[in-house]
Order: structure tokens, then C-alpha cells, then sequence
């Protein structure tokens, strides 16, 4: 299992090395550490949310709401920031984080007590957190002037040499990696999406399980949020529009399992920063925006068949040695 | 929502007593004078308040009307209805209208027309046959020329220039641009070239990357034209982010309150929109030209709108204000309290 598991990675690392190489044909400055550095800075708020999705698709649920809760949590930090300027960033940045766990609990409660399925609660509650958006901000934008400067700060400032995102996405990941593979919750969460009725016998709670997993997206959704706002130093109600399918898209891409039960997260953190070069590189490389448009999806789309078919040979071959 | 409907026609009923209160007593104490209304969408809009600003400005230039500014409190057709309405029993003699529906206002303004109410549209226009002229803000090619003549003069008349744009079916950013290359081929912009056109989708997170990949792609890059509020935005923290400050100048389109700190700070030294004072300045003139019967709104006829220049009216009674107001460090302190 554990041998499966790595060659998937192993894959997935060789198509993106194959990838930059195609793209430093084309803009050798690509290659640059300064460039390197700023995709991976570029990419730290998509594999914080998407290692969110990865527990989540892993029970076999998904959270289509995570784009709207950012935008929520990430207007209500940037209001506190700009009615009260005097306030530490520190305690802005758990009021954002707080208010996102909160719009997570919502989330979870449906699910989990309400028995409504993964897919329609959240794509309710996109709608829901996006609407409260616009109610919250009035439809106003908070913008660079009304944010103070160590909001605006905040991911940009330097440690060693990398930026405050970049350890925010570090330590999440660390986080993520500890709780998944070490923690009793981490490997009931993969029980209860590999054979439900198995963990259910065993006495895993379902209920516990989704409470976590839809409370702890919510959890980093909220940092996502603040960290998205004072990055551009603005939040606007469109903040994060359609950014769900991203983070469903870095899970897919670094090998877990839609149907739950299967993936990692250093797999995870390879699909998102996969999808963190396509991005950067897509605007440098000289092609019409149109060819740009279809060559992310060529591109992302043959990664997954690459990727899968790969993943279905290993499956095999473990199995005929099984057999033997 | 009944309950809704309820409140706002309260609302309606008490503010349009108490305009119809004022008029009285303006009335009683002075000379008569035209009572022109400033009608716009909703109430509590720094933009609209900025609208009626211009209003009483032009008011007071013109000596024989009175600027009159009303709106529903919340921006629906049905509130506008009811107010035109009571407009109609008061017998002002002018109306400008932005209109929250092109067409649902249409029976209620040919009842004013018909009442010998002179009725215009601004800013978002009522159906030819609603009204008598249409004051748009400006044209494509007004504002597609402007946007290089802006780069052009922060720039020194030279240099590669990249557009940051909304999406790439954007009919407005679509029109403009295709002006931005016209304006270009003239002479005093030989040693310019626009090299490319990026679309930023209107998303805060795609346009500062389509703005740092223009940075990359082209390191002499002289300025970033980019005609969209988010893009302008997200273009002007590209540039600070990048420390291109100076290096890489940027205009566009852009609201003031957003834009206050990057065009304090130089990152974006002019930038332009259509000024609502001037919208509402305009619109009092052409109400003014309309009751006195200087013009009745035919094509060809031209309005001296004071500090605004000549109006021309066009076909169906449309009139464009002109090129869009140039927003500069010396004057976005106090547009940015508007709007």
C-alpha cells in the first residue's frame, strides 16, 4: 500500500519536472529561485484549502462552499481591520479564522445531524456565505487605503528568507501530514470513506467523523480568507469565485480517490502546486489567452489520465504478486 | 415581501410630502423658479449624492431653476414609478431619471411628457420613446483614446504597454481597446507599442497574475493600461509587489475610493471614470434648455452646458457628456468620499 501510494506521487512529481521543463524552453527565467518562490507563494492558500478538501473527499464528501466562505471570513477580517485599525493583526487574524471554523460548524451540522448529502449542503451554502458577503460588506469593496499596514503586511512580511504565507502553508501542511497519517481521527477519517459499514462495526462514529472534517475545512477556509484579502489588499464580494473547483481539482490531480477512502497529502501538495505553475506560467508563455484557456485543461486533464492509468498498472501488478 | 412593498411606499409617500413641503415654501419666499428633479436609483449612494452635488452646482450657475433630489429607498423600478407619480401631481417641470428599468418606466414618464413634464434619462438610460434625450457619460472611442493619451503622458510618449483586461468577451473592454489601437497609430505615439492584451477575468487573483507574467515577460515594460476596476486594482498591487514603482506605470478605470491609496502613493498617477458631479451638473443644464425651450431634443440640437462645453444632441435624443474625468493625487481625497 505504502509502495502504491508513493509511486502515484512519483508520477505525478515526474509529469510536473516534465512540465517545467516544457516551460523553461519556452521563458528560461521561469527556473529563477525569485520565480520559484513566487509560485510557491502564489500556491500556499491553494494547498492550505486543498488539504482541507482532501479529509473531506477522502469520507467521501466534497465542500463546493469553500470560495464563499473565504470570501465571507476574509470581508469580516478586513472590516474589523479597517473600523478598528488599533486592533492587533494577531486577534484579526483569529476573528477571521473563528468566523470561517463557524461557517464550517454550519456546515458540518447540516451534514452531519441535518443528513443532508455533502454535495447539496454545501452548494447551498455557497450560495448562502456569498449572499451574506454582500450583506455583511453592503456590496462596498475594503480596499488598500482602508486596511492598515500590518494587515496588509501580514503575508507578505519575511522570515528566513520566505514569506509569512509561504510558513502559513508549511505548517499547515505539516499539520495536515501529522493529523492524516498519526492522529486516531486522521485514520478514522480514511475508515470511514474506504468501507463505512467495516468502520461503523468497529465503532467509528460517522457523525464525529464529518463534525471534524467540515469543521476543520471551515477552520483553514478562514485563514485562507485573511490571508487572500490582505495579500491583494483588497476584499471584494467576488473574492475566491469558483475556487472550490480548484482545490477539487489540486485533490484529484495529487491522486485522491472521489469516492473517498484514498490520498495523501504530499500528494495533494503536488496537485496544488501543479496547478500553481500551470497558472504562473500561462501568462508568461507567449500564447493567445484563448490557446491558454484550452491548454490548462489539455494539460491538467492529461496529467489525471497519466496519472490514474499509472496508478491502475501498479494496482495491478500488487495484485498478480498477491496472487502468487 | 408584501410587508416590503409596504414599507417602501410608506417611505415613498413621506418623503415626496416632504419635498412637496420644501417646494412650498421655496415657492412662496422667492421668485418663481423651475423645479428641476434629479431622480436617481436609490437613496444613501455616495455616487448619487456626488450626482446631486452637481446638481445644486449647476442650480446655482443657471439662477432659474431649483435642483430637486429624490430616490427610492431601495433601488427597484416600482419605487421610481411611485415617485414620477407624485412628481406628475406636483407638476414640476423636469425630471432626470436613472432608471432602474430601461423599459418598466416607460408608461409612467410618457404620462409626465404628456403632462408637460420635460423628462430625461442619465447615467442608466430609459427607452427611446420614454424620454426626450439620454445623457450617457461617454463613448468607446472617447475612452479608448483617453486610456493612451493617460499612459502616454506618464510614460514620456514612449515604451511597451500592456493591457490588463476584463475577460475576453467583454463587449465594453472589447470596444475600448480596439480604440486604444487606433489612438496609438498616430504620430506622437511612434516610439509606443501596445504588446499585448491580457484578460484578468475580472478576478482579483487572475488579473495581479496576468500583471506580474506582463512584468515578466516583458522586463522594459513602460505601463499597464488596464480598463476595469478589479483589474486596476489588482494591476496597482502587481506593481508594488513587484517594486516596479515608477518603472511600470499604470491608468485606467477606476473608482476613486478603491484607487486612493495607489494614486497617493504614485504606483498609479491618473486614472479616469465619468464623474458623477458632472452627470448631474449636465443633466440640470439640458433640463433647463428643455423647459425654456432653448431645444426640444431633436437631433442636431446643442446645449451650452457652462463648464461642461457643448452638448450636441444625437440620434434618439442621445447626448454623450464627453471624455472621462481624470482622477490625480491633488483631487481623489475628495472623489474618493463620494464614491
Amino acid at each position: 500500500m505504502k509502495e502504491l501510494l508513493r509511486k502515484r506521487e512519483f508520477t505525478l512529481f515526474v509529469i510536473i519536472a516534465f512540465v517545467l521543463v516544457l516551460i523553461v524552453i519556452r521563458v528560461p527565467a521561469f527556473i529563477e529561485m525569485e520565480n520559484v518562490l513566487r509560485i510557491v507563494n502564489d500556491t500556499s492558500i491553494l494547498i492550505m484549502v486543498s488539504l482541507g478538501q482532501l479529509a473531506i473527499i477522502v469520507t467521501g464528501g466534497i465542500d463546493l462552499s469553500v470560495g464563499s466562505i473565504i470570501a465571507f471570513s476574509g470581508m469580516a477580517a478586513s472590516m474589523l481591520n479597517q473600523y478598528h485599525p488599533d486592533l492587533s493583526v494577531f486577534v484579526v487574524l483569529l476573528v477571521g479564522i473563528g468566523v470561517g471554523t463557524g461557517l464550517g460548524i454550519f456546515n458540518a451540522l447540516v451534514i452531519a445531524f441535518g443528513k443532508v448529502p455533502p454535495i447539496i449542503a454545501t452548494l447551498g451554502t455557497l450560495s448562502v456565505f456569498r449572499g451574506f458577503t454582500f450583506v455583511l460588506s453592503k456590496g462596498q469593496w475594503v480596499t488598500a487605503h482602508e486596511m492598515t499596514e500590518k494587515y496588509m503586511n501580514l503575508p507578505h512580511g519575511h522570515f528566513l528568507g520566505l514569506t509569512n504565507l509561504i510558513w502559513f502553508g508549511i505548517v499547515v501542511s505539516l499539520l495536515m501530514y501529522g493529523f492524516m497519517r498519526y492522529t486516531r481521527t486522521g485514520r478514522e477519517v480514511y475508515a470511514i470513506g474506504g468501507n463505512k459499514t467495516a468502520a461503523l462495526f468497529v465503532g467509528v462514529s460517522e457523525k464525529k467523523i464529518q463534525f471534524v472534517v467540515y469543521t476543520l475545512m471551515g477552520v483553514l477556509a478562514g485563514l485562507a480568507g485573511v490571508m487572500w484579502t490582505s495579500r491583494f489588499a483588497a476584499a471584494v464580494n467576488e473574492t475566491a469565485i469558483g475556487f472550490e473547483l480548484q482545490t477539487v481539482a489540486a485533490c484529484v490531480l495529487g491522486g485522491v480517490s472521489i469516492a473517498g477512502g484514498s490520498g495523501t497529502v504530499v500528494g495533494v501538495i503536488l496537485g496544488a502546486l501543479f496547478l500553481g505553475i500551470l497558472t504562473n506560467a500561462l501568462p508568461v508563455v507567449k500564447l493567445s489567452p484563448f490557446y491558454q484557456m484550452g491548454l490548462q485543461g489539455v494539460v491538467v486533464l492529461g496529467a489525471m489520465v497519466v496519472n490514474s492509468v499509472s496508478a491502475k498498472r501498479e494496482e495491478k501488478k500488487l495484485l498478480e504478486r498477491r496472487l502468487d | 415581501m408584501k410587508k416590503i412593498t409596504a414599507i417602501i411606499l410608506v417611505l415613498s409617500v413621506v418623503l415626496t410630502g416632504m419635498v412637496f413641503a420644501n417646494g412650498q415654501k421655496d415657492a412662496s419666499g422667492e421668485a418663481k423658479k423651475y423645479k428641476t428633479v434629479l431622480l436617481v436609483k436609490s437613496l444613501g449612494n455616495g455616487f448619487f449624492e456626488a450626482v446631486r452635488d452637481g446638481g445644486l452646482e449647476a442650480a446655482k450657475e443657471l439662477g432659474d431653476v431649483e435642483s430637486i433630489y429624490m430616490g427610492p429607498s431601495a433601488s427597484t423600478a416600482e419605487g421610481q414609478i411611485e415617485i414620477i407619480e407624485s412628481l406628475i401631481a406636483q407638476h414640476v417641470d423636469a425630471i432626470a431619471i436613472s432608471a432602474n428599468d430601461r423599459d418598466a418606466l416607460i408608461p409612467v414618464t410618457k404620462k409626465a411628457m404628456k403632462a408637460g413634464i420635460k423628462v430625461m434619462s442619465f447615467d442608466s438610460g430609459i427607452n427611446v420613446g420614454g424620454r426626450l434625450v439620454d445623457l450617457v457619460p461617454s463613448v468607446e472611442e472617447l475612452i479608448g483614446r483617453q486610456q493612451v493619451q493617460l499612459i502616454a503622458e506618464l510614460t514620456g510618449n514612449k515604451g511597451k504597454i500592456g493591457i490588463v483586461s476584463s475577460t475576453s468577451q467583454a463587449t465594453n473592454q472589447n470596444a475600448w481597446i480596439k480604440w486604444m489601437y487606433e489612438e496609438i497609430k498616430k504620430p506622437e505615439y511612434k516610439d509606443m507599442e501596445i504588446v499585448e492584451v491580457a484578460y484578468g477575468d475580472d478576478a482579483a487573483d487572475k488579473s495581479y497574475r496576468e500583471a506580474v507574467g506582463l512584468m515578466q515577460k516583458y522586463p522594459d515594460l513602460a505601463g499597464i493600461i488596464s480598463p476595469t476596476t478589479i483589474g486596476v486594482l489588482a494591476s496597482a498591487k502587481a506593481i508594488e509587489d513587484e517594486g516596479k514603482q515608477g518603472k511600470v506605470q499604470l491608468t485606467g478605470l477606476g473608482l476613486p475610493s478603491e484607487m486612493q491609496h495607489y494614486i497617493e502613493d504614485g504606483t498609479c498617477r491618473q486614472m479616469a471614470l465619468w464623474n458623477p458631479i458632472d452627470l448631474g451638473y449636465t443633466s440640470t443644464y439640458i433640463m433647463e434648455a428643455l423647459i425654456t425651450g432653448k431645444i426640444s431634443g431633436k437631433e442636431g440640437d446643442k446645449v451650452d452646458a457652462g463648464r461642461m462645453g457643448m452638448i450636441t444632441i444625437g440620434k434618439d435624443g442621445l447626448a454623450v457628456m464627453g471624455t472621462p474625468f481624470v482622477f490625480n493625487k491633488d483631487n481623489i481625497a475628495k472623489f474618493a468620499a463620494m464614491f
